[in-house]
């Protein structure tokens, strides 16, 4: 059952493995350049003091292989789920040659599950070495970024990428068991995968661990903004304050009053256009205005890559054990 | 000696509908055995329940004196060549030599190139390109070289030419002859089945309507021809298959043990095939006298 797994699925290994082998040649020497250029202008800078201009100027190197990169993190195990995944069985179905394969002398649970275990494997592999060269390759973009934990960069590097990879191999798989007809089973499988991956971030990811909360009273304001609130109460001035966390993921930065309302600053006539900026600060600061922030710290990168790994995973596994059963016991 | 196959009130349902139902059969080994009936007869149901590809919903069914396959040994003793013959296209025939080989622990690797030399494939040759008679004795190379103790074929020749029909019939009894393999095959035409089964099974909607050795059937079925009589009466003992009347004289199929006596008759032998056709117009869907007579 091995050397027929092997013998089906020979092409799409060999093409994987070559292209995987290119990539890592391309990104292996641009990578110790950028290394290279990161520690003679970023590094060097900082020692001077103002890194602006430098970061700018090194966060547009290599445009093209960043955007190359950041598409693969996304497309490689949607990929995976519609030409590994779901054709595994669906091609099988639709033409018969199921019929061929459980009447050997090999029982159709032990035919599965080699086709399973091996094809799932190289899919975990696919998605791991990508992630392998791509996290290092980008780890100098990576430190003058937005911080990897926020929604943008999260599945960017790390581990996570595996588990989608596993996941969406067996989606393809279980789509393709039910609807037994290849291209439709690959729409399905690329519908259901995006749907998942923007679920993830925006309903899921936010969830898994509780957020910090952290209160601090504002020292200086860095934006007033004049915000009208309806007659009677007369308007009043909406002050912004800045969150210096690097690195964290924020899920919301209010500022309000001491007891709890928001949208309640200085009004105009203490802090409008005509008043000096000095006095309008100072009427802040008496103001005793708090900066409420919810967030996840920039540390917990790690246990949300665990996570949401392991989510995946366990999901995966549960379609895997779902095809195994369902070949077993109902198909045919 | 243990039945070939033996089912007892054998079912299965598909949802609301019933593919086959109450199928009772006792088939000896050593038999060619045809299964004959119209497409959608519940044939290719009948063929996956005994290769243990589908499960009964009621019923019993054993295979070689055992439940249907589903261990490796089981699997080893029953061959099968599905319906259009299913390949993978993209795998040479060398291929799918190599594929047998590594998934039946009998597998016999001389018998299997012979063939395929004797047929003339060329073992490079990618199996989607292959014509459709040369996809079929690929399939029952497949089939023949697990060393099997009982050979199922569905539809084996439904696709081909009547010269590759020919050819995959003669090859099979070849290696039935070479090989001691019993073997079910079924067909919708008993004409491919005549020169090669001495056994049938007539299925027709869902249903087993005869079963038995040909020789026997064709001894106890005969063509009754005379002045027509309606309604028919017959002695007992002697059943009406199938009745046809035009204006002045009445044809009968009718199956009885023991001699027909009856002077007004002109007995005569029945071919296979037109017992066949008896059996199966009994139950063909179409106007029943009865829709006359509703109003």
């Amino acid at each position: 059952m091995t050397w027929l797994t092997w013998r089906q699925f020979r092409a799409q290994t060999l093409v994987t493995a070559a292209a995987l082998a290119v990539l890592a040649i391309i990104l292996v020497i641009t990578g110790r350049q950028l290394s290279h250029t990161f520690d003679a202008t970023v590094i060097g800078c900082r020692a001077r003091g103002d890194c602006t201009a430098a970061i700018n100027s090194f966060q547009n190197q290599d445009t093209q292989l960043q955007d190359l990169t950041k598409l693969l993190m996304y497309v490689v195990p949607a990929v995976i789920g519609i030409f590994w995944g779901a054709p595994l069985l669906a091609r099988e179905l639709e033409t018969g040659t199921y019929l061929l394969a459980w009447t050997q002398g090999v029982t159709r649970g032990r035919w599965l599950a080699v086709k399973l275990v091996l094809t799932g494997v190289a899919s975990v592999a696919t998605a791991g070495l990508l992630t392998l060269m791509v996290t290092w390759w980008y780890s100098p973009l990576e430190r003058v970024g937005a911080g990897r934990l926020t929604p943008g960069e999260f599945s960017q590097s790390g581990i996570v990428i595996i588990g989608y990879a596993a996941f969406a191999f067996s989606l393809g798989v279980a789509a393709g068991l039910l609807i037994r007809r290849t291209l439709p089973a690959m729409a399905v499988t690329l519908a259901i995968f995006v749907g998942v991956q923007l679920a993830m971030p925006f309903w899921i990811r936010p969830h898994l661990i509780a957020p910090l909360r952290t209160v601090s009273v504002v020292k200086a304001a860095n934006s007033v903004a004049n915000v009208g609130t309806g007659a009677g109460t007369g308007s009043r001035l909406l002050v912004g304050a800045t969150t210096n966390m690097p690195g964290a993921w924020i899920y919301s930065q209010q500022v309000t009053t001491a007891s709890g309302n928001t949208n309640l600053g200085p009004s105009p006539a203490q802090c409008g256009p005509n008043y000096g900026y000095n006095a309008c600060q100072a009427t802040i600061i008496r103001m005793h205005l708090r900066n409420v922030v919810v967030y996840q710290p920039a540390s917990r990168y790690w246990a949300f890559q665990w996570y949401e790994t392991a989510i995946y995973l366990a999901v995966a596994l549960v379609l895997a054990g779902l095809c195994w059963w369902w070949v077993r016991r109902r198909v045919a | 000696m243990t039945a070939v196959l033996e089912t007892c009130g054998l079912g299965k349902q598909y949802r609301r509908r019933w593919a086959l139902s109450d199928c009772t059969l006792d088939i000896p080994s050593g038999r060619v055995v045809g299964l004959v009936g119209p497409n959608g007869a519940g044939k290719t149901t009948l063929l996956h329940l005994a290769t243990g590809l589908l499960r009964p919903t009621t019923g019993t069914i054993r295979v070689l004196g055992d439940p249907p396959p589903a261990t490796p040994a089981q699997l080893a003793r029953v061959g099968f060549v599905a319906q259009d013959t299913p390949t993978y296209a993209g795998l040479s025939v060398a291929d799918h030599l190599r594929l047998g080989a590594h998934l039946n622990r009998n597998w016999d690797a001389r018998l299997a190139s012979d063939r395929i030399e004797r047929l003339g494939l060329d073992p490079a040759q990618r199996a989607g390109k292959l014509s459709g008679g040369q996809r079929a004795q690929l399939a029952l190379t497949l089939a023949v070289a697990k060393k099997p103790e009982l050979l199922i074929l569905d539809e084996p020749v439904a696709s081909l030419d009547p010269l590759a029909r020919r050819e995959f019939l003669q090859i099979l009894m070849e290696a039935v002859a070479d090989q001691q393999l019993s073997v079910v095959l079924s067909s919708h035409l008993v004409a491919d089945l005549e020169r090669v089964c001495d056994y049938l099974v007539v299925l027709v909607a869902s249903k087993v309507q005869v079963a038995g050795d040909v020789d026997r059937l064709l001894a106890t079925h005969h063509l009754l021809t005379g002045a027509r009589r309606h309604p028919v009466t017959l002695p007992e003992g002697q059943q009406v298959i199938s009745a046809s009347h035009t204006d002045k004289q009445t044809t009968l199929i009718v199956r009885t043990d023991g001699p027909i006596h009856d002077p007004a008759w002109t007995v005569s032998a029945i071919g296979l095939e037109d017992l066949v056709l008896a059996y199966m117009s009994r139950n063909a869907p179409g106007p029943r006298p009865a829709l006359e007579v509703q109003r």
